[in-house]
């Protein structure tokens, strides 16, 4: 077990929530933003043959969202060096 | 249909095979595995656990006749998987118990709101595992002439047996397999059909491909052919844009709140795990549900140019000769697979102006003529290894993963169940003293009484027909009431035992009155709150409840210091420590 007054616990959960609050914002956008409320207006682009704002209340969102896991876990790997957590 | 009788058998076998060689042999295996599951093997169950009968058989039927509207599932269904990898899963690891009421009763410090949890998550998973046994009940008698009831009978035996004696062991390696089977039954058909439609082999881009020997995009000839026929383009919804909003967030919030999801995460090893795993969890999850979107597009193309203006033949006799000479003719046939599919009642055709051709209509039909033909959205999975010609071992296969994935699901809101009654109940709040061989012993009736309750729900169920309706209750009580508890539990450490049981309480009776009214009580659209469909109230009140939750904590006392603490420690993985009183009875810690 870390012994934790040797960690700079405050730091790194301060770090983690601004981690978590720029991946949550990104989720909104693709998600509730492309696929919702500006879908009508992005559907006037086209990846391949599908509009882009059905495309991504269909696809694109979930592409989005396995992107973003992803880069939670590295980003949080790397905190946990930098602030010498155990993980 | 003997190919279908030996896939059942044989992933039947397979699955009580891996039960005999998973036996838990204490409380810590029977609850959570150990906790020392792999966190790639804890997505994959993950995967299968989560992906129920309606993701199966019913999503890409249900996105064919919504189009756009389909996608509030897609989004909702796996855009929680967000929500659950950064707010909810590394740090309900690091807290380190066995169950979602564990947490609620010792961060609110209260046995009253750890038995509100408890309701809670009975109440969503008993909802859930009716629609799972059902499921399993229609497999049956459709595919293997066996009776409804006796169906579930089999599906409860086997589901006993690896859940009694297995526990979350047995469980987790099941679902494992289970979910390699259901893949693999899913995208097979779905590869065919693909290249039937599209001339790609890889559905997922077939998707934004051209329509087969044509350079116009597959989406864009569905929105014309629609429109030819009366129906709405595919691409709309007759949905209102809040409506849409709602119902995504209230089934992305709901499913991070669903207490069988969540339970999976406890049994890896760390925090860091937790993390790996909701990635790896949402990896095979996409690859069904990237791939749904394609096979719905397709499924209703496909249904459309086979079956529109098709003659139809009543004697299957004579169908042969009689198709032969339509064609002869210049006409179209009514096509094999709808023959074949016409018996188990899922397709009818009704020729209401009598000149034997099968005219496919929508709303608004230019022609003037009245649609004759309704098929049930979940022939359009069911049937497509037909339609791609595919032979008939991959029928047997479908119905092989359809089983898979009812009872996978199944499996893990028992999971839920006995351990709420075993250990929340019994354990934590009314025989503290129990001892950890009691308990296992207890948790074993518990899961064999569960197999039992959910097998008697799904055969009054399958009578009764009410699963679609109440659904949206699991969903919207686990966003409303268990979602926002928890993550205000981490999030915020001045959360304190009143403000947890006000969200809980308002989070659960504002939306199962809601959803009671307008499903049962009679209640039209034109009543709803912000034009919001029941389907999405959750996400409407989960808000309110947040607030109400903590506008009642900053008028209350503070939570104790060793709560605070123990907020603390679960936050920072690695630094959990014992916190008195509140983590009485608390699991042993992973070794170090």
């Amino acid at each position: 077990m870390s012994n934790k007054s040797e960690i700079d616990t405050k730091g790194y959960w301060r770090a983690t929530v601004r981690l978590t609050v720029s991946l949550l914002a990104i989720w909104f956008v693709a998600s509730y933003g492309a696929g919702i409320l500006f879908r009508e207006w992005l559907d006037q682009f086209s990846i391949g043959g599908a509009p882009l704002g059905f495309w991504f209340a269909q696809q694109g969102a979930i592409l989005v969202f396995l992107a973003l896991i992803v880069t939670y876990c590295i980003s949080m790997n790397r905190l946990e060096k930098k602030y010498g957590v155990k993980g | 249909m003997d190919w279908t009788l030996f896939f059942v058998v044989t992933t039947f076998a397979l699955y009580i095979g891996i039960a005999i060689w998973a036996k838990a042999g204490s409380t810590d295996d029977f609850y959570v595995a150990g906790h020392d599951v792999h966190p790639t093997v804890n997505g994959m169950a993950t995967a299968a656990d989560w992906m129920s009968a309606a993701s199966f058989l019913s999503m890409a039927g249900l996105i064919a006749f919504l189009g756009y509207g389909g996608s509030v599932y897609l989004m909702g269904w796996t855009g929680g998987y967000v929500l659950l990898a950064v707010l909810l899963a590394p740090f309900l690891r690091e807290f380190g118990k066995f169950t979602v009421p564990d947490f609620v009763g010792d961060r609110y410090y209260s046995d009253a709101a750890r038995l509100i949890a408890v309701i809670c998550a009975l109440f969503v998973s008993f909802t859930y595992i009716a629609g799972q046994m059902k499921g399993v009940g229609v497999a049956f008698s459709s595919f293997l002439g066996v009776d409804f009831n006796l169906g579930i009978l089999i599906g409860m035996g086997i589901v006993f047996v690896y859940a009694t004696f297995g526990g979350m062991k047995g469980v987790t390696y099941t679902q494992v397999a289970q979910y390699c089977v259901l893949i693999f039954a899913y995208t097979v058909p779905a590869i065919f059909i693909s290249l039937m439609i599209t001339g790609t082999p890889i559905p997922q881009l077939g998707f934004i491909g051209n329509a087969v020997g044509t350079d116009v995009s597959m989406i864009e000839k569905l929105n014309t052919t629609l429109t030819g026929l009366g129906f709405a383009e595919y691409t709309s919804t007759n949905k209102s844009m809040i409506d849409v909003f709602a119902i995504t967030g209230a089934l992305m919030f709901g499913t991070a709140g669903l207490p069988h999801v969540i339970i999976r995460f406890f049994t890896v090893s760390s925090a860091k795990a937790a993390r790996v795993s909701a990635g790896w969890a949402l990896v095979f999850i996409a690859a069904l549900y990237l791939t749904a979107p394609a096979v719905g597009a397709f499924a209703r193309i496909n249904f459309i140019d086979t079956v529109n203006e098709a003659t139809y033949i009543a004697d299957d006799a004579e169908y042969e000769a009689e198709a032969a000479a339509i064609t002869a003719d210049g006409g179209k046939p009514v096509p094999t697979w709808y023959k074949t599919w016409e018996k188990t009642n899922l397709l009818a055709f009704d020729d209401k102006n009598g000149d034997g051709i099968m005219q496919y209509r929508g709303p608004n039909s230019p022609d003037g003529i009245e649609n004759e033909v309704n098929p049930n959205r979940d022939i359009f999975v069911l049937a497509n290894p037909q339609i791609a010609g595919l032979p008939n071992w991959v029928i047997g296969l479908v119905v092989a993963g359809g089983l898979a994935a009812a009872l996978s699901t199944a499996a893990g809101l028992l999971m839920v169940i006995s351990s709420a009654v075993s250990h929340d109940l019994c354990r934590r709040t009314f025989f503290k003293d129990m001892d950890d061989k009691t308990e296992l012993l207890v948790a074993r009736g518990a899961a064999a009484g569960a197999v039992v309750a959910a097998g008697l729900l799904g055969i009054f169920a399958g009578q009764l027909g009410f699963v679609a309706q109440v659904v949206a209750f699991a969903f919207g009580l686990a966003a409303a009431s268990l979602f926002p508890i928890i993550f205000l539990g981490i999030f915020w450490k001045r959360m304190n035992k009143e403000g947890a049981i006000v969200t809980m309480v308002f989070g659960l009776v504002s939306t199962f009155a809601y959803i009671y009214y307008f499903k049962f009580g009679g209640g039209t659209p034109d009543q709803y709150l912000f034009g919001v469909s029941p389907e999405g109230i959750g996400f409407i009140f989960m808000w309110v409840a947040g607030a109400l939750g903590i506008a009642t904590a900053l008028v209350t006392a503070p939570p104790p210091l060793d709560i605070q603490d123990l907020v603390e420690d679960i936050r920072v993985p690695g630094t959990r420590q014992p916190h008195g009183l509140a983590d009485e009875g608390m699991a042993p810690m992973p070794a170090e």
